[in-house]
């Protein structure tokens, strides 16, 4: 299956794009997802404790099962008002 | 936005609309507001301007979930959060927050926790420009089912 990516301030600013898409397992998680960023973009190592994640543009957790066509956001600690 | 009680814009915010959105009732006796407005400085940097960015569907989603939250607390609260998103110059606003109630004390309360709520679970970034160079601000880890988080909001309140 092939889901699209979305990194946002500083994660964006480390992979250099904002959106991307991976093929993944039909078990893939978001953690999967992550996993494999981190693997090509070591810098997003650090932010590992500190992301927020969204399947679908809702809260969901790195243990999130996804599926084909699915969006998944990483998002680093907010900043907000 | 349209008249929207939870909203991301690029356009200038204006307070004055979204306290007229939330205080059509006559049953209303106090409004309180609030504005987050840019600053000139911040841990000793001279900032020149902000540029706010939003993951904006969950932002509008974040807004709500807010907003529903304040109204379970406050069932008489009428709220509304309005966050704008793009390049900010200094003294400019930022995010608009107006509460209106029967009684002032509710609409303090409601205020104070909008923008505490907004601060911990909004999908929303500054980053702050400023001279000498740039940086993306992070503040908390946004969970919505940080029980923790949410009464720290509460206590604040």
């Amino acid at each position: 299956m092939r889901v699209t990516v979305r990194l946002f301030a500083r994660l964006r600013d480390i992979a250099g794009v904002g959106e991307l898409t991976r093929d993944l397992p039909p078990d893939a998680t978001a953690g999967t997802v992550w996993d494999l960023l981190v693997a090509e973009f070591a810098e997003l190592r650090a932010y590992t404790p500190a992301i927020s994640v969204a399947v679908n543009a809702d809260y969901a957790r790195m243990d999130a099962r996804l599926g084909d066509g699915d969006e998944v956001a990483f998002l680093p600690p907010v900043s907000g008002g | 936005m349209s008249g929207a009680l939870a909203a991301v814009t690029t356009a200038p915010l204006d307070l004055a609309a979204l306290i007229a959105g939330v205080s059509a009732s006559p049953g209303y006796g106090a409004v309180a507001a609030f504005l987050g407005i840019v600053r000139n400085e911040n841990l000793n940097r001279r900032v020149t301007h902000l540029e706010y960015e939003a993951y904006e569907p969950l932002a509008v989603r974040a807004l709500t979930v807010i907003l529903d939250e304040a109204r379970d607390r406050w069932p008489e609260v009428a709220l509304g959060i309005h966050h704008r998103i793009g390049r900010l110059a200094i003294g400019e606003s930022s995010v608009a927050i107006a509460a209106a109630s029967p009684h002032r004390a509710d609409a303090f309360a409601a205020c104070r926790y909008a923008i505490e709520r907004v601060k911990q679970i909004v999908p929303i970034w500054k980053h702050e420009f400023f001279e000498g160079g740039d940086v993306w601000i992070e503040g908390a880890t946004a969970d919505p089912t940080d029980e923790a988080a949410r009464q720290a909001a509460l206590s604040r309140a």
